[in-house]
């Protein structure tokens, strides 16, 4: 191979990185808030990707009231007011999502919990619907993209501001839930509260309300992660939610549900094995070159070299296979230790 | 309802009751085409969604396993029919034959899905098969290419109706002074498939399999410790769940003339699910009384909500399509909350969720 495709492959290579990496801090973050739930009462908040949709739904509303009202503010102080009003509204809906579909039903059969759950999710949704629109919104595009050359080379792999903001908010938002969980009186009775529930009442933790505020924090992680999810794509929808819960579900069960550090690693895997797998399934199922025996198939590679199996528009296949290899292979994920067996 | 059809019990009250519900099913397509066709396509419609209400009650009512990816199955046998008996690949299969070919393949797949999640926690399979759903979707969408095998998201169209020799399904017949027209004979169609769905159900749950299933619900360690093979149920439940999901599917390819992915996304599955908890998890009855109100409950809001809304405001504010995706999440959370049985609920099951409060 000349150096010249060496390096154009090391570039593709690089830029499949950056986009995974990227997307994979968002799933991250999200993650953390199936994780958070499931290590403290032991259920899956269905509902957490219609959180993720709220809070990027608001954020939008927000940033453009904000930009229609000619303010004058600098786009970046304009985006974060959009965050720090979705925060509050997001956590407002964890904790009635707590309230409604999982205080009440906490000694009831597991069943019971999940329903309420995705009965929940589809009201939100619906909602959402009704107040925003049925149609894809453009985020309004005030930050100006900036691409960065990481490589020397000119038409390499790039990343850009957007994408560094990303990765380094993620960053700190995980740092600082470690820091929250581990370090404070707060984590202590939430830890002991994923322990056994009844012993850390005995020892006066008020189990009620430390199970609302994993909630609450959970959502306002959420938030965060739909406000970036929104001006990475650029777009935001009342569906938005359903599939971005499902790969964070995914990646929290790749890291090992319950462990927070296992929802960061499944997360930024995730997004790695995403953007490579939609990157170069093209290229490995090309059939023009790995069936060239077939004279059927030789003929209509003439007419169209690019003639795949599997397209980028798998993408969104990867996570489950991931989900369900982990199953199969690791149920207790990467980093997880104990995994229930019974329904 | 029990009370009045116990044949053992009250034998005379029985048969009139059963004599009565009898000649109001043979009447009712003619009573309703009266009013329109299109009230004989929606009872159809109806009578396919209690179809499916009562495979994923196997599932979900008998054995305890949710199942949320559940119209995947429907749209494997919708596929499989119309892929068997259209013009797509020009084969033309009857559909005794395909019918058949769907429940197995359904099966298959239903098999593939449980093996590796069945022995995991009930919630990882609730996610599992929402995936399997969307994968399901995303595979029917994209598979027009290299092969064209599913024609993406323009569907499959000119779907072959029953036949049987001559007798076509689609066809408008004059028989002894009565007007036949497609819908109408669909529906004395789908009316035998679903007596026979309800008796194998009834025969089912009674039986050795279905007290397992039961078992398993209640304690699967208890269960196991029985000596029953809960994988192995688990699993039959699943299969058997997909499978009435293949059949109806089948029905449900003919009966349009035309598929896409479309009508198979996350939405139908949650709605099944919703007239299986409305009704009463477990409960035949209850499960198809809560399909038969859920079926019909859009078109009531169609002719009531929406003309309302013009009336109030002069103009449509919120579609009934919203209002009654509203219903079914509201339907859910409040049945869990104050009825977790369902309307009619399985005496089991009512001890079984209201005891743990």
């Amino acid at each position: 191979m000349p150096t010249g495709q060496q390096e154009e492959c090391l570039d593709i290579f690089l830029q499949q990185m950056i986009n995974g990496l990227t997307l994979g801090s968002v799933y991250a973050v999200v993650a953390l808030g199936y994780t958070m739930v499931y290590g403290i009462i032991q259920l899956i908040n269905f509902a957490h990707g219609e959180v993720v949709m709220i809070g990027a739904m608001v954020a939008f509303s927000v940033i453009n009231a904000l930009v229609g009202a000619h303010t004058g503010l600098p786009p970046l102080a304009i985006v974060m007011t959009g965050v720090l009003v979705a925060i509050p509204v997001c956590m407002a809906v964890g904790y009635t999502l707590e309230r409604v579909a999982y205080r009440p039903l906490r000694s009831a059969p597991r069943l019971a919990p999940l329903i309420t759950a995705i009965g929940l999710s589809i009201v939100l949704q619906n909602l959402a619907m009704i107040i925003w629109s049925r149609n894809p919104m453009p985020f309004p595009q005030i930050i100006t993209v900036t691409p960065y050359h990481v490589t020397g080379n000119t038409d390499g792999a790039t990343i850009t501001n957007v994408q560094i903001a990303i990765i380094v908010a993620s960053v700190l938002m995980m740092g600082g839930l470690l820091g929250l969980v581990y370090r404070t009186k707060l984590g202590i009775a939430m830890r002991a509260t994923s322990q056994n529930q009844q012993i850390a009442g005995l020892m006066g933790i008020d189990i009620n309300t430390v199970i609302s505020l994993t909630f609450v924090i959970g959502a306002g992680l959420g938030a965060v992660a739909g406000v970036m999810v929104g001006t990475y794509y650029g777009i935001a929808q009342y569906q938005m939610g359903f599939l971005l819960g499902l790969k964070a579900f995914s990646a929290a069960v790749l890291g090992g549900i319950g462990n927070l550090a296992g929802a960061m690693l499944g997360g930024l895997l995730l997004g790695v094995i995403e953007a490579l797998g939609a990157g170069y399934v093209g290229d490995l199922t090309n059939l023009c070159q790995i069936a060239s025996w077939s004279d059927a198939i030789a003929t209509r590679c003439a007419s169209d070299p690019n003639l795949t199996l599997f397209g980028s528009n798998y993408q969104d296949v990867f996570a489950f296979l991931v989900l369900i290899a982990v199953l199969i292979f690791r149920p207790s994920g990467l980093l997880g230790e104990r995994v229930g067996d019974r329904a | 309802m029990h009370a009045l059809l116990d044949l053992k019990q009250n034998p005379r009250t029985a048969w009139i009751g059963l004599a009565l519900i009898g000649v109001a099913l043979v009447v009712l397509p003619f009573a309703l085409a009266a009013v329109g066709t299109a009230w004989v396509r929606i009872t159809n419609l109806a009578i396919l969604f209690v179809l499916l209400s009562l495979g994923l009650n196997i599932v979900v009512g008998f054995a305890g396993l949710l199942d949320l990816g559940y119209i995947a199955f429907y749209a494997v046998g919708a596929y499989t029919y119309a892929l068997l008996a259209s013009p797509h690949f020009n084969l033309h299969l009857p559909f005794w034959i395909v019918l058949p070919i769907g429940a197995a393949v359904a099966c298959f797949f239903g098999a593939l899905l449980g093996a590796p999640t069945l022995k995991l926690r009930g919630d990882y399979l609730a996610i599992v098969t929402l995936g399997f759903g969307e994968i399901v979707r995303i595979f029917m969408n994209n598979l027009s290419q290299p092969v064209n095998i599913t024609n993406g998201p323009q569907g499959i169209t000119l779907i072959d109706p029953f036949r049987i020799g001559s007798f076509s399904f689609a066809e408008r017949e004059t028989i002894a002074g009565l007007d036949f027209t497609g819908p109408v004979k669909y529906y004395y169609f789908l009316i035998v498939v679903l007596l026979a769905v309800i008796v194998i159900n009834l025969r089912l749950q009674n039986s050795r399999i279905g007290r397992a299933w039961e078992a398993i619900r209640e304690d699967e360690i208890a269960a196991r410790a029985m000596g029953i093979n809960t994988r192995n149920m688990k699993l039959l439940a699943f299969a058997m769940g997909a499978s009435f999901g293949g059949v109806s599917g089948g029905i449900f390819a003919a009966t349009q003339g035309f598929i896409s992915p479309e009508s198979f996304v996350l939405v139908e599955s949650i709605m099944v699910l919703s007239m299986v908890v409305l009704g009463g998890m477990g409960n035949i009855w209850g499960v198809i009384l809560g399909a038969v109100l859920l079926s019909f409950v859009p078109e009531v809001l169609r002719y009531t909500v929406a003309p309302a809304q013009q009336a109030l405001f002069g103009r449509l504010l919120i579609e009934p399509e919203v209002i009654r995706m509203l219903l079914f999440g509201l339907a859910l959370v409040l049945m869990m909350l104050f009825r977790p049985a369902g309307i009619l609920p399985s005496a089991l099951r009512k001890r079984e969720l209201e005891s743990r409060k």
